[in-house]
Parts: structure tokens; C-alpha cells; sequence
């Protein structure tokens, strides 16, 4: 097991230069000028523009760049974005925040898409299986952007259950509404999933004879069912933790979540390549995390599934 | 035949009520009726059965004779689509038949255990086989700590059962895992135990071992026990009485000897003679088809005699296994395997699963290179034919493989798949290929409507018809059976082997028989060879290995057939 976590943390390093040497190159590669986008309509002298093209190292060719980039990275000093804010201090002011709300959202979907998909799976064919299929089926056709302002104006602005926006104010409470919007969608596919598997091992000979043993409706279902079902929901759970990070930028936008995914959004307008990339690194390596987290406890659910040999 | 029946299950009722004492499971009349979405299918129906306390009845019958629904219905394990229609099944005077689930609950494990068919797939893989043990004791309210599940699975036959309750289901073999189910089953000492087919997934050796340990068991703790067997000859030997299950009705029950020594019903004729492990010479198979198949067998014979078509000398495979980090053990699975097949023959290679038998096959056809050792064909050593060549002996040598389901193309219809071959070898027009599909189609006792039907359309039975047509196609000297009969019913198993024998006894055809089963080789082989782990242990014809085996596996083998000491008729045996 040792090996095996040893094994995938080494495989990090090739995924890590990879994704932030594309990342970076992308921002490299965009038209038009940071510097003079910094001023705007106004006209500064050709000197400031030239002290400010060698502070941010724009001067420099790519792989300079990248390789400072990288140097900066590993001595933990992330340097300064444009606005003149320490890249670092950025950064641990924004992932709390979108760390809560992607928490907040994989609970959700755990929780609900679990228990829903159970009781549907239980039930094939039944009311509450039919009612929860068509509305996972509509929450899965809708885009998140249409979700977000449709339950913004509702429970936000109509019936005033949840503030609209979140703004400076980000905690649990306040989260929960674009909490709720953005575990939807990934809801509705754990719902879905739960509901297959739970269907698929309610026929397996071992649950036959797990109640043929004498065992009470509520431990065959626990025990024997659940258990069982829940290995592929729980790869698809771990693999989506990622996605909830990353993929929270329309959801930060709509109700105004100072988080990851706003700040990466305003550097990309910027094209401040270092912000950018620090925040994709930090992604990576979240990404990194979850998935190895998801293999540890597929082998931990599943005896059968060893790693060593 | 109704009132013949009627008047059976009255004498139990009569006779039990007589010495005072009840029967512990009766069913009376029982219908069991399955919704589907073409309507409603009566599985069952006209049921009877009586199990007095402490004795062993068989269930017998072939797959979808109702068996098996009859008694899932004891133990209240329908299919949720399927309900007990009319009739009453009774567990010490009380009706289960309609009984809550509370109820079920109360009586599944402590009064009723069950022992499933399929050891694979009835444990959990997730959980340890311990764990599995000690839930079951627990939810009937018994002791359930490390040294009382250790104590179960020892009971059962499980060595070093303290460790063994620590593993998981994948680390057991499939003996072992069967002896962990017995072990959940009976734990919580039931007074009836269900044992739905509970040996027919493992080897016959394992199969002995774990009968004789199920006997001694519910003989020591009291138990009765319902079998559920296809085999007849094991219903025999392991049951006090045996009820005969046809198309969902019983047809007959009685004492096992009697039953089978003086069968009513024309299906339990049927049963009794075709039952492999009852039936005992070759020559019967060819008697049926009268003199002329003697007649036409005896010159094959003589012929033979001479004429060797497949030599196999010093065969052996070895496979690397891989054990992580590039390291290799070598595995020999075929170990020096030497014979000789003569023509217009069958010559059987038995053995039990992983013994090496179909590594021999697939490099008599040419699907695996051997390591060491050559294969003779006329004379001619197989692994230097060039590629030309190699499809001519293709041609000449064809296999029949053990499951009919898996070996058709479901997206060919019969003619497609029967004309394939004829096609590849550019054999004919297509005029001369229809009439050559419809003479082969004529051989396998297949109506030629069938040509345009899909594998899926047909029995078991059928596509292994359909299988053999196929084989026939291209005119082959040789024709390799991997376990061609192992997967069908035993009346079908029956009309498949007389079939085989025809063919052989018509087109001089030369067979190489791979089978675990050596009831079946008995019925067709000229000669045995017996295989164990890669090596082959004893030769002969099969009248010589089977009336005086040399070796102590052979014995074994020959010990563990079902039913095989069973006194018969002298019309039957």
C-alpha cells in the first residue's frame, strides 16, 4: 500500500509540469497587452510601462518566464499580481472559501443523491422512482447559469429564505444556497447511479441469501446492499471533488462568491499569467489528492481490489 | 396419473399421522404463479411434497421444472414478481405460504436454513467470510463471538477456521467457499436446511467431500434436508425420498430405490434411462440405434486398429505467472502428456477443473503453441505446417465447445452460421452451400425452419445442435469436444451423445472428449485418458479403467459419480 501511495505521488511531478507549463503557455499565447490593459484609456510613459514589463518579467521570453515561475514556486513565494497584492495571500483568502462551498455541495449530493437513490433503486417502478427520474432528468437538462438565477430570484429575492449574494460574507449559512445550486447537477447523476447500483445488487445471489440467513429487511439493505452499491458512487463522489473546485466559476459569478473560481475568472479578463497558473496549480494538486483519496477507499470498500502485486 | 399421485402424498399424510408423529414440512397442492409482461406464467402448479423431521428428500427435474421455485417458496424467497397462487405450504401445521416477512424473518436461519446453489456468487466479496458467519448467528439471537463463528466454519470442514474467518470470499476456493455457505446455513442448527443444487458448480471430487459432510452433519444435529438436483443419481444415493418435477407439476415421488428401480410416470423412465451416471456401457448408446449401427461400428473398429490420427507426444505447456515487479513463476498446466487417438474412435480426457485437460484441446487445434512436445496428425507434426497449410488442417479438425450460448454469434441466423465455414473455405456455390446447410441440418434432427431463426430462439439443446451442424460443415476427420455436454439438461445431454454416436457410427468420425464427467465418458468413450494437475495419471480403454483403475485418483474419481453403486435392473443397467 505504501509503494502504491509512494507510486502516485511520484506521477504527480510529470502531471504538474505538464498542466501548469500548458496553462502557462495559453497565457502566454493570448493576444493583446496586460500592461496597457492595466491603464486603460489613459496613456502612461513608455518608462513606466518598461519598469512595470520588467518587475512582472514580461520582458523576458517564455521559458524564462516559466522557469522563474517556477523557481518562485518552490520557494513559496508566489510574487505579486498587478494590483500589487501578494499572489500568496490571494490564494489563502479564495480556496477557504470555494473549499467550504464545494464541501458544502458534495454533501448535498452525497447525502441526497444517496439516500434518493436508494429508495428509487429499492422501489424500481414505483411512484417516488418515477416523480425523482423525470425531475433528476430536468435538473441534468437545465444549465447550471438558468438553476442559479431561477433559485437566486426565488428563494433569495421572492421569499428572502437565503441572502441573493454572498459577497464578504461567505460562511456555511450563506453558502448554502449556491451550495444547493451548484450539488445539483452532480446530484442528479449520484442519484442516478446510486439508483442503478442499488437495483443491480438488490438481484445478487448474496443478497438472496443474506435474507435467507434470517437477516432483518433494514441489515440486508445496509449490509448487503449498500455496502456494495456504493463503491462506484463513491469514485464518482471522490473524482467530482475536483470538479466542484474548479467548476464553481458560474456559480461564484451569479451570487457574487469571492472564491477560486471569480478570481480566476477576473485574471483570465487580465491575463495575469502567474495568478492564473497558481491558482490552476493548486487545482492540479487538489485534483491529485481526491482522486488518490477515491483509490484508497475503492480498495478500502472493495477487498478485492489490491494495489501491491 | 393425477389420482396416482393424489393417492402417494394421502399414504404420507396417512402414514405420519399414524405413528403420531406430524410431518415438518408439507405442501398441498401448491400453485406459484409469475407476472410477467406477456401475462401470467404458472410455474407450478398441483405441487405435493411431505418431509418428515430429520429426513432427506430430493427434488428432481431439469432447469425451469419448477424446482427450485418450489422451494424458494418454503423459505419465502420468490422473485418479488412471483406469489404462491393456490395451496398451502405447511411447517409444522402452520401455513407459511402467505406468512408476513416478520414472520419469515423469525423462521429463515433458525428453523429454516438454506445452502444456495452457486458458491461464487452467494457470499459477499466485500465482506470476510467471519463477518458473514457471525451476522447470521447474531440476527437469530445466538452467541456470535470469534470462538462460536470459529466453531461453525470447523464444523463445516474449514481447517484453521480461526484464520479462515479473516478472509475474504476471493481468497477461498470454490470448495472452501461452498463448505462456508453449509457452515452459515447450518449454523443456527435449522430443522430444515433448502439445498438448492449445493455441489453441482464443483469438481466431483469436492462434490463427494462435501455431500458426505452435509449427510453427516444434518444426520448428527437432526435435520432435514430438501435437495434440489438435476442428477438423478445423486437424488438416489443422498435422499430417503425423491419427488420427480416436470414442466411444474410432480409427476411422481417414492422411496428412491424404488422409485428408481420401478419407475411409473414415462418421463421418469425417460430419466432413469438417460441418466448418465446411471447408465453403465458404452455398447447402449449404439444398441439403441439397432444392428445397423453395430453392424457399421464394429469394421470402423477393426480398421482402427492400425490407423492412429492424432499422436501426442511429451506435450507440455508452461505459462509464466507474473508475481509484480517483473518476476515470473513458471506454471506447467500440461506436464509430459503423452497418446495416441485412433481412428473412428473416441478417446475421453478426464480430469477436474485446472488438471490441464483443455490446454491439451486448444493445442490439438492449434489455438495454443505447446512449450515442449509434438502433435502428430497423419503423421504429419502440427507446429510445422505453414500458414496454407495449417488452414487445410483446420479444415479437418474441428472443435464443439461447451457452451452452446456462447459460441454462436447472436447476430447470425442458423444457416449464416452453419454456412460460415463453407464460405471461408471457399467450399461450393451458394446453390451447393444451401443444400449442403440443409443435409447437415438434416443429420442434427433440426427442422429446416430453423435456418432462418436466431441463436437466441433455440434451447440449450438446439444450439448444441446447432454447434455440431456447424462442426460437420467442412467434412473433418476429428472433432474436438470441449465439455460439449456439460452444460445441457440430462435428457438433452442424452439425445446429444446418441447423436455424437451416429454421427461417429455414419461418417467414421474420430472424437477427442475433454470432460469432467465420467458418467458421460463411460457412455461414449472407447478410450480414457485421466489428467491431474497437468499430468497424465492412467490410460486405457474405458472398460479396463473403469472395472480396474490402477490409480488411487482414479479411484477417487470413479467413487465420487453420483449414484455409481446404486443397484438397478437388469434392464436398465
Amino acid at each position: 500500500m505504501v509503494r502504491f501511495i509512494l507510486r502516485r505521488l511520484l506521477q504527480v511531478i510529470p502531471v504538474f509540469i505538464g498542466t501548469t507549463l500548458l496553462v502557462y503557455y495559453m497565457v502566454f499565447a493570448l493576444p493583446g497587452d496586460p500592461i496597457a490593459a492595466l491603464f486603460g484609456d489613459r496613456q502612461p510613459p513608455q518608462a513606466v510601462i518598461d519598469t512595470l514589463r520588467s518587475q512582472y518579467h514580461l520582458d523576458e521570453p517564455f521559458w524564462v518566464q516559466y522557469g522563474l515561475f517556477l523557481r518562485n514556486l518552490f520557494t513559496f513565494n508566489l510574487g505579486n499580481d498587478f494590483t500589487g497584492q501578494p499572489i500568496a495571500a490571494t490564494l489563502a483568502r479564495v480556496f477557504p472559501v470555494t473549499a467550504m462551498l464545494a464541501v458544502e455541495a458534495l454533501i448535498i449530493q452525497a447525502v441526497f443523491g444517496v439516500a434518493f437513490g436508494v429508495f428509487a433503486g429499492l422501489r424500481r417502478g414505483g411512484w417516488f422512482d418515477s416523480t425523482v427520474l423525470v425531475a433528476s432528468l430536468v435538473v441534468i437538462a437545465v444549465p447550471t447559469f438558468v438553476l442559479g438565477f431561477v433559485f437566486q430570484l426565488i428563494f433569495g429575492v421572492n421569499l428572502g429564505w437565503a441572502k441573493p449574494t454572498v459577497g464578504a460574507s461567505a460562511d456555511w449559512g450563506n453558502l448554502l444556497l449556491p451550495a444547493v445550486v451548484l450539488g445539483l447537477v452532480s446530484f442528479a447523476y449520484v442519484l442516478r447511479l446510486t439508483r442503478a447500483s442499488v437495483s443491480e445488487s438488490m438481484n445478487a445471489d448474496y443478497v438472496r441469501t443474506a435474507t435467507a440467513k434470517g437477516l432483518s429487511r433494514p441489515r440486508v439493505v445496509l449490509a448487503h446492499i449498500l455496502r456494495n452499491s456504493l463503491i462506484p458512487v463513491v469514485t464518482y463522489l471522490g473524482a467530482n471533488l475536483g470538479g466542484l473546485m474548479g467548476g464553481a466559476i458560474v456559480t461564484e459569478g451569479i451570487f457574487n462568491v469571492p472564491g477560486v473560481g471569480n478570481k480566476l475568472y477576473q485574471a483570465v479578463l487580465r491575463t495575469e499569467g502567474p495568478t492564473i497558473v497558481s491558482i490552476v496549480s493548486v487545482l492540479v494538486l487538489v485534483f491529485v489528492a481526491a482522486n488518490l483519496l477515491v483509490d484508497l477507499l475503492y480498495a478500502w470498500l472493495d477487498p478485492r481490489i489490491r494495489y501491491d502485486q | 396419473m393425477r389420482d396416482k399421485k393424489m393417492t402417494i402424498s394421502d399414504v404420507q399424510v396417512d402414514e405420519a399421522d399414524y405413528s403420531g408423529i406430524r410431518p415438518l414440512l408439507e405442501i398441498r397442492d401448491l400453485a406459484i404463479t409469475f407476472k410477467t409482461s406477456g401475462g401470467d406464467v404458472q410455474a407450478v402448479r398441483n405441487a405435493h411434497l411431505t418431509i418428515m423431521p430429520g429426513e432427506t428428500v430430493a427434488i428432481v427435474g431439469e432447469s425451469g421444472s419448477g424446482k427450485s421455485t418450489t422451494a424458494l417458496a418454503a423459505i419465502g424467497l420468490l422473485p418479488n414478481n412471483g406469489a404462491v397462487s393456490h395451496g398451502q405450504i405447511l411447517l409444522d401445521g402452520e401455513d407459511i405460504a402467505h406468512a408476513t416477512e416478520k414472520r419469515m424473518i423469525e423462521l429463515r436461519g433458525n428453523t429454516i436454513g438454506m445452502v444456495p446453489q452457486d458458491p461464487m456468487s452467494n457470499l459477499n466479496p466485500v465482506w470476510k467470510i467471519g463477518y458473514q458467519v457471525k451476522e447470521t448467528l447474531r440476527a437469530n439471537g445466538r452467541p456470535s463471538g470469534p470462538d462460536d463463528v470459529a466453531q461453525v466454519l470447523s464444523e463445516a470442514g474449514l481447517p484453521d477456521a480461526h484464520r479462515r474467518a479473516k478472509q475474504y470470499p476471493h481468497e477461498f476456493s470454490g470448495g472452501m467457499r461452498q463448505r462456508a455457505l453449509i457452515a452459515i446455513g447450518l449454523s443456527c442448527q435449522p430443522r430444515l436446511l433448502i439445498a438448492d443444487e449445493p455441489t453441482s458448480a464443483l469438481d466431483v471430487t469436492v462434490q463427494r467431500q462435501i455431500l458426505d459432510h452435509l449427510d453427516t452433519m444434518t444426520t448428527d444435529l437432526g435435520t432435514a434436508v430438501l435437495l434440489i438436483t438435476h442428477d438423478l443419481g445423486l437424488a438416489a444415493e443422498r435422499a430417503d425420498k425423491v419427488v420427480v418435477m416436470y414442466r411444474g407439476q410432480v409427476v411422481e415421488a417414492g422411496p428412491s430405490l424404488a422409485l428408481l428401480q420401478n419407475p411409473q410416470h414415462p418421463y421418469t423412465k425417460r430419466l432413469v434411462e438417460s441418466a448418465p451416471s446411471l447408465a453403465s456401457r458404452r455398447i447402449q448408446v449404439a444398441r439403441e440405434q439397432g444392428l445397423e449401427a453395430s453392424d457399421l461400428l464394429a469394421p470402423v473398429a477393426e480398421a482402427a486398429a492400425s490407423d492412429q490420427v492424432l499422436q501426442i507426444q511429451d506435450l507440455r505447456k508452461v505459462y509464466k505467472l507474473r508475481q509484480g515487479l517483473g518476476k515470473t513463476t513458471a506454471f506447467a498446466a500440461v506436464d509430459g502428456v503423452s497418446f495416441d487417438v485412433k481412428r473412428g474412435t473416441t478417446t475421453a480426457i478426464v480430469g477436474e477443473s485446472g488438471s490441464g485437460k483443455s490446454t491439451v484441446a486448444k493445442m490439438v487445434l492449434q489455438l495454443e503453441k505447446p512449450t515442449e512436445g509434438k502433435i502428430l496428425f497423419d503423421g504429419v507434426d502440427t507446429s510445422l505446417l505453414k500458414s496454407s497449410e495449417l488452414f487445410k488442417f483446420r479444415r479437418r479438425v474441428q472443435p464443439i465447445f461447451q457452451d452452446p450460448y456462447g459460441s454462436l454469434d447472436p447476430m447470425y441466423n442458423i444457416y449464416r452460421t452453419i454456412e460460415e465455414p463453407l464460405r471461408v473455405h471457399k467450399i461450393g456455390d451458394k446453390a451447393s452451400r444451401e443444400k449442403k446447410v440443409r443435409e447437415l441440418l438434416d443429420q442434427v434432427a433440426l427442422p429446416q425452419s430453423s435456418m432462418q431463426r436466431y441463436p437466441n430462439e433455440l434451447s440449450g439443446g438446439q444450439r448444441q445442435r446447432v454447434a455440431i451442424a456447424r462442426a460437420l460443415a467442412l467434412d473433418p476427420e476429428v472433432i474436438i469436444c470441449d465439455e460439449a455436454v456439460s452444460a445441457l439438461d440430462v435428457l438433452v445431454q442424452a439425445q446429444v451423445l446418441n447423436l455424437l454416436a451416429d454421427l461417429q457410427a455414419n461418417l467414421g468420425l474420430t472424437y477427442l472428449f475433454i470432460t469432467h464427467d465420467l458418467a458421460v465418458v463411460r457412455q461414449i468413450a472407447d478410450h480414457v485418458c485421466v489428467m491431474e494437475k497437468g499430468k497424465l495419471v492412467e490410460t486405457g480403454s474405458t472398460n479396463n479403467v473403469f472395472e480396474s483403475p490402477q490409480q488411487e485418483y482414479t479411484k477417487a474419481l470413479l467413487n465420487a459419480i453420483p449414484g455409481a453403486k446404486l443397484m438397478l435392473p437388469p434392464e436398465v443397467a
